[in-house]
């Protein structure tokens, strides 16, 4: 799919198997790119040589995130070496420091200074949890950096230095909720979420969506602490209630207490309909699919996507990373980061972080695993949404697909 | 008079002073804006463990929630700086512009009756202070005058730790939970992100510390000072004395808790934002750390236990981003294993004896107060012996001071 939007001048050897690799549009400027000094693609004084161009990576490697996060700094990591396979950016390969935010959002903050100021980093793929994003928000607003930011998160954002390459909270929910009120006739909707602002938020949008426009009931709507393991509480009053669906986005640790715990009272998946935000093949290894089973989640990604992209992509990654290593949602978001940071920079012809921003809107992967993309004006992508059934085994079928690519709205009119 | 001439008699003095040069000349001369930003953030943490030292060195009192304290201090300078960058003007894409941001997004319409005082610098800086020292007096007053202490007391303040730590994030309306405060600005209309800001701020921190270091120094040679360390070593006989024994430790508690409220509203400038994750539990042991390594003794070792720490924190983290955690836990175990005092135990030890071989000449002191060389009396204090296993490696510490020094 990808050989179309080769670029004609064959100044790079490809490798083998290049064909599948995703390339980036943007393809006139790609053949001089290599030509261009660097005095000429760096005027802002970040660390670029004539061979090289240093970048930054924040994530947590330890504390509780970092289970979450490794994917992330996988799939990073490997769109970079793929990068630099091909050839680097306009001619530069590109170099990564590591930097561990160790799960703790003040160490995210000090570590995007020392990134910034210090290294001079072009720019950074991280970040992982809200918190940390807007611990380090204002910090990338004022040194002028860029970040490109992976996770599905809740939206009321919208930043210059920032990419966000996940789903804001409209383009998780909408589709997910559209489809359980036709195909499984969900009226009464029993929300539950841990209690944070993704949650809070994503429960908002979903209330006003079921009952200002699909005409349904919420029936019940429930927050339960970061790392609760109790819903015995929660089990009951959604006995009480009979939901047609039970809307979740329980995370982390509860997640596994939550599905296991609806197992064990009667609640499966042959029985009652549960659609959620907040598992991805990640999440299902420490739920296990016998807990998960016939449940369904909403996501922009799921490794079992049938598409010749993901498929290269999902060879790539277990190659790199082992067979049993899983894909997640967040994990192809983060995959994007690098390949997008290209096509801008390639764009633009310069590294300079107002150029490549001013080059990002409009910018398109037609070879993402997930499918085509692209970068709107808010610095959001356009997506598709799906919905995928948990399987026995841990894996997603996806069941169905929106049939177009959902515009990315943070600040939603009529949802607030 | 007589009191000034012993106080200035003292070695202790002399340390303070090279303290000063390094932090307000040696630093800033020889450090970018980046690292003498981190400096002045670790400094901060230093109020907490001078804090350490008047509270768990001096009253034999440990307490494991100190966050609590630099949480609030944080909290009350972050919700005067959160008010002033939530004007209308920089809000208009909210629902309900003027109000935070984190108000907005969780459907609250209008400015909480409590939030309202914090728009005044003046209520702040007193809310700064007053608000965990308050909290402070209640919690130790009920505690000591039922003579709850140990460590039971040690548990106690962890759960208020995790109280206040469920509290934030529970009720993230008003205090932003787990985000916590973010995106802070200005302070009365000066830019506090610049450099110079930033500069400024961390000489402001650095002299509240000398300061808040004289304070305690002069309270420790004072008879208040005595008066603890007699009540850490015998409790039962100051009380048999006639003295109200709950007082002075409440006292104590309420003391440390305000230098960590000043320290936590100084990390709130320098770092610009507040977050529930300085509150818990684990922040707090942290900082019992800083004063365990640099010795609990001192209070000038105190600082440099901070700065030491996160020194190493920082620098393992980002030269060996894989294995600083190891590195982080060799440095406290080996320091509790090879200098139990920390290091101010070892300067006293090893390098005070050299000198004075050197000079030939009997160290200077005069009779009275306790120096904190030798304070550490044979009888050990009570608390270190028997705290949680959280507390393991200050337990040891605490046990093998009373032994060495004996």
């Amino acid at each position: 799919m990808s050989d179309k939007h080769l670029p004609s001048s064959s100044r790079r050897t490809f490798m083998l198997g290049a064909a599948a690799l995703p390339l980036a549009l943007a393809i006139s400027r790609m053949g001089h790119a290599a030509a261009l000094p660097t005095a000429q693609v760096n005027t802002t004084g970040l660390a670029v040589t004539d061979t090289e161009v240093v970048v930054g990576q924040l994530h947590s490697a330890t504390g509780t995130m970092a289970i979450s996060e490794t994917g992330s700094i996988q799939a990073e990591q490997l769109a970079i070496d793929q990068i630099n396979a091909m050839g680097g950016i306009l001619g530069r390969k590109i170099r990564v420091i590591k930097e561990d935010g160790a799960s703790d959002w003040p160490t995210f903050a000090e570590k995007s200074r020392k990134l910034l100021v210090n290294d001079k980093v072009a720019t950074v793929f991280g970040c992982w949890t809200s918190a940390s994003r807007k611990a380090v928000l204002p910090i990338f607003e004022k040194e002028n950096g860029l970040l490109y930011y992976p996770t599905f998160y809740e939206g009321l954002e919208q930043s210059k230095n920032v990419i966000y390459t996940g789903q804001e909270a409209t383009q998780q929910i909408l589709y997910g909720l559209d489809w359980a009120k036709k195909e499984k006739g969900a009226q009464k909707v029993f929300l539950v979420g841990s209690d944070y602002i993704w949650p809070r938020t994503s429960m908002k949008i979903a209330r006003k969506h079921i009952e200002n426009f699909q005409g349904g009931k919420v029936v019940g709507e429930e927050y339960y602490p970061l790392g609760n393991t109790n819903f015995n509480s929660l089990i009951n009053k959604i006995k009480i209630a009979k939901p047609d669906c039970i809307f979740a986005a329980v995370v982390g640790g509860s997640n596994v207490a939550f599905y296991k715990q609806l197992k064990a009272a009667g609640i499966t998946g042959a029985k009652q309909f549960l659609l959620t935000l907040s598992v991805t093949e990640d999440e299902m290894l420490g739920i296990g699919g016998e807990n998960f089973e016939g449940f369904y989640s909403s996501m922009k990604y799921f490794q079992s996507l049938d598409n010749e992209n993901n498929k290269a992509f999902v060879e790539a990654f277990k190659k790199a990373y082992g067979p049993k290593s899983v894909i997640g949602d967040v994990t192809q978001a983060a995959y994007l980061g690098p390949w997008l940071w290209k096509a801008a920079v390639e764009k633009a012809g310069s590294f300079d972080v107002d150029k490549v921003v001013a080059a990002s809107p409009g910018i398109e992967l037609p070879t993402a695993p997930e499918g085509y993309v692209k970068i709107h004006e808010n610095h959001h992508l356009y997506s598709k949404a799906r919905i995928a059934q948990g399987q026995a085994d841990g894996t997603f079928k996806v069941v169905a697909e929106s049939p177009e690519l959902i515009v990315p709205d943070p600040f939603p009119k009529g949802y607030q | 008079m007589d009191a000034i001439k012993t106080w200035l008699g003292r070695s202790g003095l002399a340390s303070i002073a090279i303290l000063a040069v390094l932090l307000l000349v040696v630093f800033p001369l020889a450090m970018d804006t980046f690292r003498l930003n981190l400096v002045g953030k670790y400094l901060t943490y230093g109020f907490v463990a001078i804090g350490l030292v008047m509270l768990w060195g001096y009253g034999g009192v440990l307490s494991l929630g100190q966050g609590v304290f630099f949480g609030l201090g944080g909290y009350a300078m972050a919700m005067f700086l959160k008010l002033e960058a939530s004007d209308p003007e920089s809000t208009k894409i909210q629902s309900t512009p003027g109000i935070p941001d984190f108000m907005d997004w969780n459907q609250l319409t209008e400015l909480p009756l409590w939030w309202e005082p914090f728009n005044s610098f003046g209520f702040t800086l007193f809310a700064v202070v007053a608000v965990p020292v308050l909290l402070a007096f209640i919690i130790s007053y009920a505690m000591f005058k039922r003579r709850v202490g140990g460590v039971y007391f040690a548990i106690i303040t962890q759960a208020v730790a995790l109280i206040l730590t469920v509290l934030i994030i529970g009720q993230q309306g008003y205090t932003g939970g787990v985000n916590g405060m973010t995106d802070l600005k200005t302070l009365m209309g000066w830019d506090i992100r610049t450099d110079e800001a930033k500069t400024l701020l961390y000489f402001l921190t650095a002299a509240l510390l000398l300061g808040a270091i004289l304070l305690c120094r002069w309270i420790q040679l004072s008879k208040l000072g005595t008066l603890l360390l007699a009540m850490r070593d015998k409790e039962d006989r100051v009380r048999f004395s006639g003295y109200d024994v709950s007082m002075f430790k409440v006292f104590a508690f309420c003391l440390a808790a305000a230098l960590s409220a000043i320290g936590g509203a100084m990390f709130t400038l320098q770092v610009g934002f507040m977050s529930p994750s300085f509150v818990g539990i684990v922040p707090s042991i942290e900082m019992v750390i800083f004063a365990a390594v640099g010795g609990r003794m001192s209070l000038v070792g105190a600082v440099y236990g901070a700065l030491l720490v996160n020194f190493g924190k920082t620098y393992f983290s980002e030269t060996f981003p894989d294995l600083w955690l190891f590195l982080m836990a060799a440095l406290f175990i080996g320091v509790v294993m090879a200098f139990p005092n920390g290091l101010a135990g070892l300067y006293e030890s090893h390098v005070k004896p050299w000198l004075a071989r050197r000079k030939q000449a009997p160290a200077p002191g005069g009779t009275g107060g306790e120096p904190p060389s030798a304070s550490a009396a044979p009888a050990a204090p009570t608390v270190p012996h028997t705290t949680t296993s959280a507390a393991v490696p200050t337990a040891g510490i605490g046990a093998k001071v009373s032994s060495q020094s004996a």
